[in-house]
């Protein structure tokens, strides 16, 4: 039940959160050089030697969404790839269903924890 | 149908016969989203984010644009059918959840416009003549 409640909020988040990201970055890099370096200056990091309010805030909020989405990301890629599994018939047999859902949390938050350190490792 | 029950006014009139396509499309576009989703974070993980140059290139190449757009449709048609039902289970009242799922179908149209045009300028704008802006 979890994982069922997990891969739908995943989902919509990807859905709404995930996508509009998403194409604001096609934007920026389709819009040029200026509009790419305000959207990283949003989302990530702004260069300038004193941001203002608004970007000092966005530069962590758009660190929390990023951790976020990856999380969201793994999720339902882990419980959709479970799916596929149920769908085939597979693994309804309680112990087997109980043990595959709580790998499939565990990998969720494995793999996002491994892809933000190597994603940090090597900015810093 | 009548003013009965919930059951009594679908009793009878079987299913709707477009669940099993609903269906099959959530299921072929998840194996998309598998492929292209899964080399677009492996691109981003190893693409230096912070370097336009780089990153224009890397989206501007034939197959990549094309990863990409493929991606769009993909992710889209997906996030439109997950959405719609997410839509279907909580909205409540005729005319609410009709809204929300018009919302939906531009919401999910509208986006992968968006992207499939982002792309195609990224791929073929000369970049010293682009005017900017998108």
């Amino acid at each position: 039940m979890t994982v069922s409640i997990l891969h739908r909020a995943s989902g919509d988040g990807l859905a709404i959160v995930g996508a509009l990201m998403f194409l604001w970055w096609l934007g920026a890099i389709a819009g040029g050089p200026e509009a790419y370096a305000a959207f990283v200056g949003w989302v990530w990091h702004d260069p300038s030697p004193d941001p203002d309010i608004y970007h000092r805030v966005t530069n962590i909020l758009g660190k929390v969404v990023l951790v976020g989405l990856t999380w969201a990301f793994f999720q339902h890629l882990f419980s959709g790839l479970r799916h596929f599994v149920l769908d085939a018939g597979a693994g309804y047999e309680l112990k087997t269903n109980k043990l595959w859902s709580s790998v499939v949390v565990a990998a969720g938050v494995l793999a996002t924890a491994a892809t933000w350190i190597h994603i940090l490792a090597g900015t810093f | 149908m009548g003013n009965g029950t919930h059951l009594g006014k679908v009793r009878g009139l079987g299913s709707s016969g477009h669940g099993s396509q609903h269906w099959l499309q959530q299921r072929l576009t998840a194996l998309g989203n598998l492929l292209l989703v899964g080399f677009l974070v492996v691109s981003l993980l190893r693409l230096p984010l912070g370097d336009y140059g780089a990153v224009h290139r890397w989206a501007a190449t034939p197959m990549v644009a094309l990863a990409l757009i493929l991606l769009v449709v993909s992710v889209f048609w997906h996030l439109r059918l997950g959405l719609q039902v997410l839509i279907e289970d909580y909205v409540t009242g005729e005319a609410t959840r009709l809204f929300a799922l018009v919302l939906l179908n531009f919401y999910a149209i509208g986006g992968a416009a968006y992207g499939i045009f982002a792309i195609v300028r990224i791929a073929l704008a000369p970049a010293a003549l682009g005017p900017g802006g998108m």
